[in-house]
């Protein structure tokens, strides 16, 4: 589904990403697990076209097709969906009014049809549901006001509704308390089906207790430094990062 | 001198055409009231950029052009297909309609009142009961050294008066429509309108002023407001003047102890607006919001002067403008904060926002602070910038197009003040027009 080759990237004259290899399969699960500074966020902003990053060097496809070739909004009708470390706040922007936009320009991408105003709250409705949300979310402007779970929550909700192929969440777990942990990683659990990839991007080993990862890869440096399976993570827990980054230093590096 | 000439224009001659024929009929009250106003204006003569007040805000049109009366000729017979536009669809609302400066009986309506209230044409009044608007009329808006509430109170003819008895609570909507029709000749309107709230009375006042016209004209307002004791006054104005228009307006606001007074300035439309709103906090406990939003685009100008003056201590005040400005438009924002000695524990808030999306477009925005007291609090803020470029990446990245993200986020800006609006008709009127006439126009929705 995701194959990425060789991928550098760079912000201002910085180079962050320094050859990134990774191949993401639907129905898989992966954790990029990293320290501070190791370009872990800078990943997923480049695989949803953030413009701030340029890439040097390496592919992304997805699907088939070239990723980077393609806007932000033209990714998300693809099917690859980003939910923010830090979700922006809109005030003005009714959360249904914002949704049923983003939805019906993905429908419409697709070439279904657009849904209208009673078939969309049937949709949403329905995704509050299971994610076990409450309605009251759907009237406020977006994220504007919301507590740190509440912005995490309202992403898992849109990705719920929009039904991306592809979901990379960024630190998704960051700020949050146990509960509102939990409640954002059964949401994402609701909606792991064999067709659906999720790249989960985490500084703590904690959120993979809750969302089972099928691999884990360490990220240093701008590159994957050790893949592994679930227990990869625990041991990091354990032993920290130092163990790995020693000669981590990849051969010809500056 | 010359000078004196060129700045007073022909507004002296014809007040002593129109008032010798007036004064026969007219309460002298009203009479010298007039009288002592054109002799004011004579004295001030028309602002030019040295007045500080106008420093940003240049009239050549105002100045230059030998505006006639409206109203006064052969008028067209009005109908309902020319003031639809400016209506709220199915609003229920009482509804006092002025074309060209002139009552319009068969396009108001005025739904049945509580005991007391007295709504309706100030012309008709002043011929059939002037005892009821004497020592109101003219009593707060200041005509010394101002040109045009001076004018305004020389030359004008007709406009709304509403009186709310104490206790009276009127539930539907006021909605006063100031609308000119434009013409070959350039004309001038100087509509009035007097708003009494005794105490404790609850209302909710609408003035439009409006033209579809696509020629100049010039709109002069003056409005007083007077608000007793516990009363609690929602007013909003919303501007959507014609693409040549020049409209000067005066806001007087007076109130009293425990009263609450909000306001919701919009402005669509216009060459030139300007605005100037003066609130003046005479007593405890008052809460007094003045909002606004102000949309240019082409070479419109919109100037907001408020002026909140705090004379008495516990009372707050929020303000918040918002601008969108595209093309070559611009805008000015004057705040001015005034906290008088003895108005200790004031609080009192002033915000001024605006969005530029063009290179063009330019404000000038001035918050002016003059604090007395030494325990208030008192703030201001003003931003001038682009969209939220990371707001607009959020949007993408959820599948919606860049334009449209753009268009959504100029649109929410807007949004912010318009929904601060309670009567949601007119809310949802404003909506539509952010998108036909202000600066979202060719922006798909």
């Amino acid at each position: 589904m995701l194959t990425i080759k060789n991928l550098h990237a760079r912000v201002e004259e910085k180079e962050i990403l320094r050859g990134i290899d990774l191949q993401v399969n639907p129905g898989e699960v992966h954790a990029i697990m990293g320290p501070n500074g190791s370009g872990k966020s800078t990943l997923a902003g480049v695989l949803a076209g953030r413009d701030s990053y340029e890439v040097t060097d390496g592919t992304v496809t997805f699907n088939g097709a070239d990723l980077l070739d393609l806007g932000p909004e033209e990714r998300a009708r693809e099917g690859v969906f980003l939910a923010f470390q830090y979700p922006v706040e809109i005030p003005g922007v009714n959360n249904t009014y914002f949704l049923k936009a983003a939805l019906n320009a993905i429908r419409k991408h697709r070439g279904e049809d657009e849904l209208d105003a009673m078939e969309f709250l049937k949709l949403v409705r329905q995704k509050l549901k299971i994610l076990h949300i409450d309605q009251s979310l759907l009237n406020r402007p977006v994220n504007e006001g919301f507590s740190g779970g509440e912005k995490k929550r309202n992403e898992i909700f849109q990705m719920a509704v929009l039904d991306p192929k592809l979901a990379i969440l960024d630190e998704t777990d960051s700020g949050l308390d146990i509960d509102a942990l939990k409640s954002v990683a059964d949401g994402v659990n609701a909606l792991r089906t064999p067709d659906r990839a999720v790249v989960v991007v985490t500084h703590y080993q904690r959120l993979l207790n809750y969302i089972v990862p099928d691999f884990v890869h360490v990220l240093a440096k701008g590159r994957i430094i050790k893949s592994g399976g679930k227990e990869l993570a625990l041991e990091l827990e354990e032993r920290g990062y130092d163990w790995l980054l020693e000669g981590a230093e990849p051969v010809g590096a500056r | 001198m010359t000078q004196t000439l060129e700045t007073t224009g022909n507004y002296a001659e014809d007040f002593e055409a129109l008032d010798a024929v007036r004064a026969v009929v007219a309460p002298k009250w009203l009479t010298s009231l007039r009288r002592r106003s054109i002799a004011a204006f004579t004295e001030a003569g028309l602002p030019t950029r040295r007045h500080e007040e106008w420093r940003y805000t240049p009239i050549p049109r105002v100045v230059e052009t030998p505006f006639k009366l409206a109203g006064y000729g052969v008028s067209a017979t009005p109908h309902l297909h020319d003031v639809i536009d400016y209506t709220f669809g199915d609003l229920k609302a009482h509804q006092l309609v002025f074309i060209d400066g002139k009552f319009a009986p068969t396009l108001s309506t005025i739904l049945p009142l509580p005991s007391g209230v007295r709504i309706g044409s100030l012309a008709e009044l002043l011929q059939e009961d002037p005892l009821a608007v004497e020592g109101k009329l003219g009593g707060i808006a200041e005509v010394d050294g101002l040109a045009f509430p001076a004018l305004n109170t020389a030359f004008f003819h007709d406009g709304a008066y509403v009186l709310l008895p104490k206790n009276a609570v009127v539930d539907e909507p006021i909605h006063i429509l100031y609308l000119s029709s434009g013409g070959a000749e350039a004309a001038v309107t100087y509509p009035r309108t007097l708003v009494v709230a005794g105490e404790s009375s609850q209302a909710m006042v609408v003035e439009s002023f409006a033209g579809s016209s696509g020629e100049l004209y010039f709109t002069n307002a003056v409005t007083e407001f007077y608000i007793a004791a516990n009363a609690n006054i929602e007013h909003n104005k919303l501007t959507r003047e014609g693409a040549q228009a020049q409209h000067i307006a005066t806001t007087q606001i007076d109130i009293e102890r425990s009263a609450t007074f909000t306001s919701h300035n919009i402005t669509l439309g216009g060459l030139l607006v300007r605005n100037n709103f003066n609130a003046h906090l005479g007593g405890e406990g008052i809460v007094c919001t003045l909002n606004g939003l102000y949309m240019g685009r082409d070479k419109q100008l919109v100037d907001n002067h408020t002026f909140i003056d705090h004379a008495q201590p516990h009372c707050e005040s929020h303000e918040i403008y918002k601008g969108i400005l595209d093309g070559q438009s611009r805008g000015v924002f004057n705040g001015k904060i005034m906290v008088r000695p003895d108005a200790q524990k004031t609080d009192a808030k002033q915000t001024n926002k605006t969005l530029l999306l063009s290179k063009e477009a330019t404000i000038d925005t001035k918050p002016q602070l003059e604090i007395f007291a030494d325990d208030v609090r008192c703030t201001h803020g003003a931003t001038v910038g682009q969209s939220d470029e990371e707001a607009i990446f959020y949007l993408r990245t959820r599948g919606i197009g860049e334009a449209d993200a753009r268009s959504l986020m100029v649109y929410a800006f807007a949004a912010d003040i318009v929904n601060r609006i309670t009567i949601e008709p007119v809310r949802r009127r404003l909506d539509e027009a952010l998108f036909t006439e202000g600066a979202l126009q060719g922006i798909a929705r």
